[in-house]
């Protein structure tokens, strides 16, 4: 179990990365505010606690990956990379503007610290599955984090992945799936219902736990619980979460999918993230 | 096929060259979509199975999978036939391996008519075209057994996403080992000024064999093998312009978007030069000997013959 002092300081850590995101998608007027929100407590987990990366050294062959299959969302894997010190924090206005780093989606090109470039949903777990492969192959300790969505899972070759991950026996590999229950057009259970996912992964092969992606002991136990399996499974991890988290009107509302908040809604939100999350 | 003996299917030469690659280059991998017996990467996976992969009737997974071996440093050649290769994994190549510019070949047979028995679906004649208008990619089909070889040799010495295609059934042979080949440059295989027979893959027989026929009627053709189609050697193609006037493409793949395309958009583009495109007709295949399906689409070297003759008099 992590020390409560760090779980205090992700938590504050969460309510930089909530407000920066906001700022961010305020200012270009245009992003995923919902999708971001929702997996911003496992993000700063994973890059102000879990992984093994080094920021001065973005290409490190041996640090751990990050996927942002769900790529989407990336002003809150931006937020995380100039938190973590991948560019200067002052490029995060710069988002979706002309000649910028920070595309509208992911672009390992352009951004130091993005490992591959995402944004046509269903294809980063595949990406992961070749990068742990890898590991596997060359001996290698590092591992590989993949972000999909709940609503990313309707793409079949979500499952070809999987398939594969189990077969090469990939322990290396972490499946996060942000399940915050809506998507684009509605709900998933109207659009499309995903059923229960912990059973479908666990169906597949893999090594499968669900947690309160909100609540951050549980967030960082599940990571430091899932650093000592060794099972020769892929591992995964289902957050029940809640799109738009953090921001009253936001939350579960599908309308906040795709949209950016105008002036008042943009003070109102950063208020009501700052008064902190409980 | 008066002059040139029948060969190995192109798909061979892929399985013999790919094997060496890798004994050569352990950063070479081979990632096979469950067609390894048809691709001939079998030998691979016997002798370097620590460098391959099978992962199933999964192509888009294979693509993904490729994608994310390159970007640790490895070489991977996705194997599959050219149907899947072109468009089942279409999107993946474009987002996961061309915007990324990461290196990933992907390695096709069954390119074109020649699994004629297999009939339409699973006869690419479209791949070459729709690869083409991807950015960052390249795109091979190689004549015979050797042009084959030495270009999947050359492919995965080039950094970046490359497009290979094969064929599935033997073809003439018309190179031997001693062939040089340069990605992106048409080999001058016959040297004439009256007009230029540009083709490529187990079509660019039908050229050879359409300037013998021309030759003895006194017209001198030249012949180019354009086994690039992208990036296309687009001085050879102007030299043909200035030099002969008169062009007629031959592909074993439909005239929309392929070589005869690229040719065309050299062509539009100087405003100079004449052109006749021979290939499939817009239409799909069907199960019949490959002889017949190429009859049928008039890709045969007295049609050659004919349109080259056509283009003189206009």
């Amino acid at each position: 179990m992590a020390e409560r002092s760090d779980v205090a300081s992700l938590k504050q850590k969460a309510i930089e990365v909530r407000k920066n995101i906001l700022k961010m998608i305020y200012t270009a007027q245009s992003g995923h505010p919902g999708g971001s929100l929702s997996a911003a407590d496992m993000m700063t987990a994973l890059y102000f606690g879990e992984m093994n990366i080094d920021p001065d050294n973005p290409g490190w062959d041996d640090r751990d990956r990050f996927i942002l299959s769900k790529g989407h969302v990336c002003p809150v894997l931006y937020t995380c990379l100039g938190m973590r010190g991948y560019f200067d924090e002052k490029e995060l206005l710069t988002l979706r503007k002309e000649g910028s780093i920070l595309q509208g989606h992911p672009d390992m090109k352009r951004c130091p610290g993005v490992d591959i470039s995402t944004g046509s949903l269903g294809q980063g777990l595949s990406v992961g599955v070749g990068m742990a492969i890898r590991a596997k192959r060359d001996d290698k300790d590092y591992r590989v984090f993949v972000l999909i969505g709940d609503g990313e899972t309707q793409e079949g070759q979500i499952w070809e992945a999987v398939q594969a991950a189990v077969k090469y026996e990939l322990d290396n590999l972490v499946i996060l799936v942000d399940q915050n229950n809506l998507q684009n057009d509605n709900c998933c259970d109207v659009v499309m219902p995903t059923g229960d996912l912990a059973m479908k992964f666990r169906a597949f092969g893999c090594h499968t736990e669900q947690i309160d992606g909100h609540d951050m002991e549980q967030v960082v136990a599940v990571l430091e619980k899932t650093r000592s399996w060794k099972g020769e499974k892929p591992v995964c991890i289902v957050m029940k979460t809640i799109k738009g988290r953090g921001v009253s009107y936001m939350e579960n509302v599908v309308k906040w999918h795709g949209v950016a908040p105008n002036d008042a809604e943009y003070i109102q939100a950063i208020e009501e993230v700052e008064a902190g999350l409980q | 096929m008066s002059n040139y003996k029948m060969g190995l299917p192109t798909r061979d030469a892929y399985g013999e060259e790919i094997l060496a690659l890798g004994h050569d280059n352990p950063l070479v991998y081979v990632v096979d979509c469950d067609v390894g017996k048809s691709c001939k990467t079998i030998p691979f996976l016997q002798e370097l199975p620590q460098q391959y992969l099978n992962v199933g009737i999964s192509e888009q997974n294979a693509c993904g999978i490729a994608a994310g071996l390159a970007t640790c440093g490895k070489i991977p050649f996705v194997t599959t036939y050219a149907v899947f290769g072109s468009m089942r994994m279409l999107e993946q190549i474009r987002q996961e391996v061309c915007y990324p510019c990461l290196n990933v070949k992907i390695a096709c047979s069954h390119g074109g008519l020649t699994p004629a028995n297999d009939g339409a679906s699973h006869q690419g004649i479209e791949d070459m075209g729709i690869l083409r208008t991807i950015p960052n990619m390249t795109v091979i089909m190689g004549a015979d057994y050797w042009a084959t070889r030495k270009l999947v040799r050359a492919a995965a010495e080039l950094d970046g996403a490359v497009y290979l295609r094969f064929t599935r059934d033997g073809v003439p042979a018309i190179y031997d080992e001693a062939a040089a080949f340069t990605i992106g440059k048409a080999n001058l295989l016959r040297e004439g000024t009256d007009v230029a027979l540009i083709a490529n893959g187990d079509v660019l027989i039908v050229a050879l064999e359409a300037a013998e026929l021309l030759e003895q009627e006194g017209i001198h053709a030249r012949v180019l093998d354009m086994h690039t189609i992208k990036p296309l050697d687009h001085e050879a193609v102007l030299a043909a312009i200035n030099d002969c006037g008169g062009i007629v493409t031959i592909e074993d793949h439909t005239i929309i978007n392929g070589l005869g395309s690229a040719v065309a958009e050299v062509i539009a583009e100087e405003g100079r030069g004449k052109l006749v495109r021979i290939g499939i007709n817009d239409q799909f295949g069907e199960s019949a000997p490959y002889h017949r399906l190429l009859e049928k689409n008039g890709i045969t070297a007295a049609h050659a013959v004919a349109a080259a003759k056509r283009l003189m008099k206009r």
